[in-house]
């Protein structure tokens, strides 16, 4: 119990070290790119050992039962609003700062700390000799602060902040070669996509805060009492209901789904590891987080909400699969791999299964790392080639990068016994057990379009045939070791699933009893056949081609996969039909209407003034004369027409009665 | 018609009148800026034949505990005389002057007053 | 004298002095103008002696029909250009304006005579006598502030006239 508390009560070092580290770089090192990257990884290696250390506590703990019940919170006041107590807390509106340990917190600091340090290790390779290398890791320093603090985050503000942080260092990450048009448009169109789903997070924040008065997750998950669930906002949909809605929009931006997945693919501007970290393992995954973390709301709301979730998860999981069977790049293809099994998660965490979600998240966080970064080792072999169909014979070539990637492929088909085989079977399992056999079915065709497509990928790029002009070599060891221990956990990760206790053994919602849960062949066992089907089609439609076959059989089809549904072109005519035809509307608006009565009163005064000016002849006889006619009219008027001069005229010149 | 053969206040003020709308018209009309001079000094006698009248006729009593008599509209008079030699002086003066920097003494060349 | 008598002597100034006023506006040449006010004025003087004003006639006759008919004169040599005497006193475009406004002015001014009741009385004109010395004794009593003011006031128009008729410029 002591050592636990010893290990929670250190938590906040682990954000603050890339921080500090972040500092250093951008203020003093910044001149000497091999300190710079060498402070960045002892920074983001003892947050790992730190994390390390902190899930051991977790451990300790009774394998995080009692932290299930009742989370560690480190805190410090940062505002408090006195006054009048908000919504239903009694207390003052108090914003905390600090760290929070539960078994998914711990789980997530593992993760992130891994990838993370494996990355920055990566990048030295990687980055080798680009004129931006200390930038670059003063970037990834701060990236890695801004993920730990949101994992740690004990509400949903000091989320929100990192939140925000995370994707400004996605911005910057994604632009970091701004010199490159194409980056800096990707980076725009990523930043402002994902503001679109920040905005309904705020939203759905300022409602909770409105009706609960805290944003602390333990005391709002303390709140979902009954007669909460049962309040109504408008028109008979319950207020948790609408505030859940609200607070999904968030992660639909950030992590990729559907109608806001457009960011993502063209996210693949940045540095290939800057993929790998945050656009894969790390930083869209924070949206199926906080789902995770304020899972008592969508339970507390309507079916509804989590049948939303559920299907918009499943249908992003099969549209960006079907996607990526027609794409070129190697880093699209998995861009839209890593949407697709987004989606999986979502679909997951729909299902009423937080466990599964989280268990995907972690083992995909292994094995699409570890494919990013295998694929960035291909292309600094190739220079720059990013196109499959020019590659082709890197297997001989490049061993461990071959072997890994392999590996790599065969866990996220779901082949056991590596790590996708054990998350997915959570998935679908729980898919079929909560009543979802419609999901269940897409889960499991999307499981072999996925298989489909990467052994397209890996039959093409690696076992095809050789070209010429290409002269691969193998990567140095700061690029293969991350590749060879991601690869160890790409096999390994899954067994924290063993059959005899589920992933649930160590995470599971809040106020939830672990219910040990055997393996259902009956479900494992057609995701093991469709993911080896897949493999295996793969490879027969594939293997030796020197052009895609699928684009020959099916070219309407193909087309239409290619160019992604046209969804980015309905975007663009949205924008520019509609938006910039409201635009229109309100600039002609603006100039005619507005201005057209700011500028008539002008012109009032100004014509007037000139109708006026002609009255001023300059001539003193002139105005001698039309001085004596108002006298003698103001003389008779007072004298003999008082009474009706002063009828006329209630401001009675020469005062009156 | 009521017209009496004596002479009374009416006719006088009549008089004062028809020489101060002459005036009038000569202020109003005349080009030449010395004929509107001259058009005002009838305008000052027309005043001047008014106070002379209205003291004659209404205030013609002496003053309370002496043998003098109330002539305010005589003195009045007297000060207009005195505005109005100094006025045709400035006034002269001011044609002239006008004149050497235009050759002309026209009033209604004179418009720098316009805008 | 009886009332026609002094009504018909009346009625002869008054006639002298509004006739030449109207042929002063009237007249096309400057100088028959200037000529017409001097008679003018000497008409006024004689309408003042029929009211008994014996020193303001005499005033009348020194000022105006001495020193500023002269000084009118003087001035319309000094600015009449050589030739066109004949055509030197016109009318302006406001000719037709003016004389109706005028008209209008002296319409209003014969209702306010014609219609205010008390002046309409015919008053005794018994007190008769010199006025001289009553004018002197107000002057030195009651309107001594405003004697001593005239005479400044007579200063500083002569000295302003001289300098505006100089010219600035020669004066340096």
């Amino acid at each position: 119990m002591i050592r636990m508390e010893a290990s929670f009560q250190w938590a906040w070092l682990i954000p603050a070290l890339p921080l500090l580290s972040f500092l250093i770089i951008g203020f003093i090192t910044k001149k000497w790119p091999k300190l710079s990257s060498t402070i960045s990884i002892a920074a983001i290696l003892t947050s790992f050992v730190l994390a390390v250390w902190v899930d051991f506590g977790v451990f300790a703990s009774g394998v995080g039962a009692e932290l299930v019940e009742k989370p560690y919170q480190h805190v410090v006041n940062w505002l408090t609003f006195s006054g009048v107590p908000w919504g239903l807390s009694a207390a003052p509106l108090n914003i905390e700062f600090g760290t929070l340990i539960d078994p998914l917190s711990a789980m997530m600091l593992f993760v992130v700390t891994l990838v993370a340090s494996l990355v920055q290790i990566y990048s030295v390779g990687y980055m080798h000799g680009d004129k931006g290398y200390s930038r670059y890791f003063a970037y990834q320093s701060l990236f890695a602060m801004s993920m730990l603090g949101l994992v740690l985050s004990t509400n949903l503000l000091q989320l929100f902040i990192f939140w925000e942080l995370v994707g400004l260092c996605s911005y910057l990450l994604i632009g970091f070669w701004f010199f490159k048009p194409s980056a800096r448009e990707a980076a725009k169109k990523a930043f402002m996509t994902t503001r679109v789903g920040d905005f309904g997070l705020l939203l759905g924040i300022l409602f909770l805060l409105n009706k609960f008065g805290t944003l602390n997750f333990v005391q709002l998950f303390h709140m979902m009492t009954p007669e909460v669930k049962a309040m109504v906002a408008v028109g008979g949909v319950s207020y948790l209901t609408l505030t859940a809605f609200l607070v999904f929009i968030g992660p639909i931006g950030k992590s990729g789904q559907f109608p806001l997945h457009v960011w993502l693919p063209d996210a693949m501007e940045g540095p290939t590891p800057v993929s790998a970290l945050i656009h894969a393992a790390t930083m869209v995954v924070a949206g199926v987080y906080l789902i995770a973390r304020i899972y008592f709301l969508f339970q507390g709301a309507s079916p509804a909400a989590l049948e939303f979730v559920a299907s918009l998860g499943g249908f992003t999981a099969i549209f960006a699969a079907s996607i990526a069977i027609a794409q070129n790049d190697i880093k699209r293809i998995l861009a839209y791999s890593t949407l697709s099994q987004l989606g999986y998660m979502v679909m997951a965490l729909g299902v009423g299964s937080l466990t599964a979600g989280m268990f995907h998240l972690m083992t995909h966080a292994f094995f699409k790392a570890l494919m990013f970064l295998g694929a960035g080792s291909v292309i600094h072999a190739l220079h720059e080639k990013q196109d499959i169909w020019e590659m082709g014979g890197l297997w001989k070539k490049m061993r461990i990068t071959g072997t890994t990637f392999a590996i790599g492929v065969l866990a996220i088909a779901g082949v056991p016994p590596l790590a996708g085989f054990f998350s997915k079977d959570e998935i679908l399992s729980a898919a079929l057990h909560n009543g979802h056999p419609v999901l269940f079915g897409i889960g499991l065709f999307t499981a072999m379009l996925t298989a489909f497509y990467m052994t397209r990928l890996f039959v093409i790029a690696f076992m095809g045939p050789e070209k010429a002009e290409n002269h691969p070599h193998e990567s140095p060891w700061v690029m293969t070791l991350p590749l060879v221990i991601l690869a160890f956990f790409s096999i390994v990760g899954g067994w924290a699933g063993i059959p005899e206790h589920g992933f649930a053994y160590f995470v599971r919602p809040w106020g939830s009893e672990f219910e040990p849960e055997a393996m259902n062949w009956l479900v494992a066992g057609p995701s093991i056949i469709v993911g080896l089907a897949g493999i295996i089609l793969s490879y027969i439609v594939y293997y030796g081609k020197a052009s895609d076959p699928v684009e020959a059989a099916f070219p309407r089809v193909y087309k239409v996969l290619k160019n992604k549904y046209y969804v980015d072109e309905f975007y663009l005519w949205i924008i520019k039909h509609i938006v910039d035809g409201i635009g229109k509307v309100l600039y002609w608006f603006d100039i005619y209407i507005v201005d057209g009565i700011v500028d008539g009163l002008a012109w009032i005064a100004r014509s007037l003034g000139s109708l006026f000016r002609r009255a001023q002849t300059g001539q003193l006889q002139v105005y001698a004369i039309i001085f004596f006619v108002a006298l003698i009219v103001l003389f008779l008027a007072v004298t003999y027409g008082e009474g009706q001069l002063h009828a006329l005229n209630p401001l009675a010149l020469g005062g009156g009665k | 018609m009521n017209f009496s053969l004596t002479v009374g206040l009416p006719h006088y003020l009549l008089v004062g009148a028809m020489l101060f709308c002459f005036g009038l018209y000569g202020v109003f009309s005349k080009k030449n800026a010395i004929a509107v001079l001259m058009s005002l000094e009838l305008m000052l006698n027309a005043v001047n034949i008014n106070l002379i009248a209205f003291n004659r006729f209404l205030w013609n009593n002496p003053v309370e505990g002496t043998k003098h008599l109330l002539l305010n509209g005589h003195v009045s008079a007297i000060f207009v005389i005195v505005v109005a030699a100094a006025e045709v002086a400035v006034g002269l003066a001011l044609v002239i002057s006008i004149y050497r920097s235009r050759l002309s003494a026209n009033v209604d060349e004179l418009d720098w007053l316009k805008w | 004298m009886g009332d026609i008598a002094s009504g018909l002597i009346f009625l002869v100034f008054a006639l002298l002095t509004v006739f030449s006023a109207y042929l002063v506006v009237s007249s096309k040449n400057i100088v028959h103008s200037a000529l017409f006010l001097a008679l003018t004025f000497v008409g006024v003087a004689a309408l003042y002696v029929l009211m008994n004003a014996d020193f303001l006639a005499a005033v009348q006759l020194l000022v105006y029909g001495g020193a500023v008919a002269i000084m009118i004169v003087f001035g319309v040599m000094l600015t009449l250009r050589s030739g066109n005497a004949q055509n030197s006193n016109l009318d302006s475009r406001n000719a037709l304006a003016g004389a109706i406004v005028s008209l209008l002015t002296f319409a209003t001014l014969g209702l306010v005579v014609f219609t205010t009741e008390p002046w309409r009385k015919t008053v005794d004109l018994s007190a008769t006598g010199t006025t001289t010395g009553d004018i002197s004794w107000l002057m030195l009593t009651k309107y001594v502030v405003p004697f001593e003011v005239a005479a400044v006031l007579l200063l500083v128009a002569m000295v302003g006239a001289i300098i505006l008729a100089k010219g600035v410029n020669d004066s340096k």
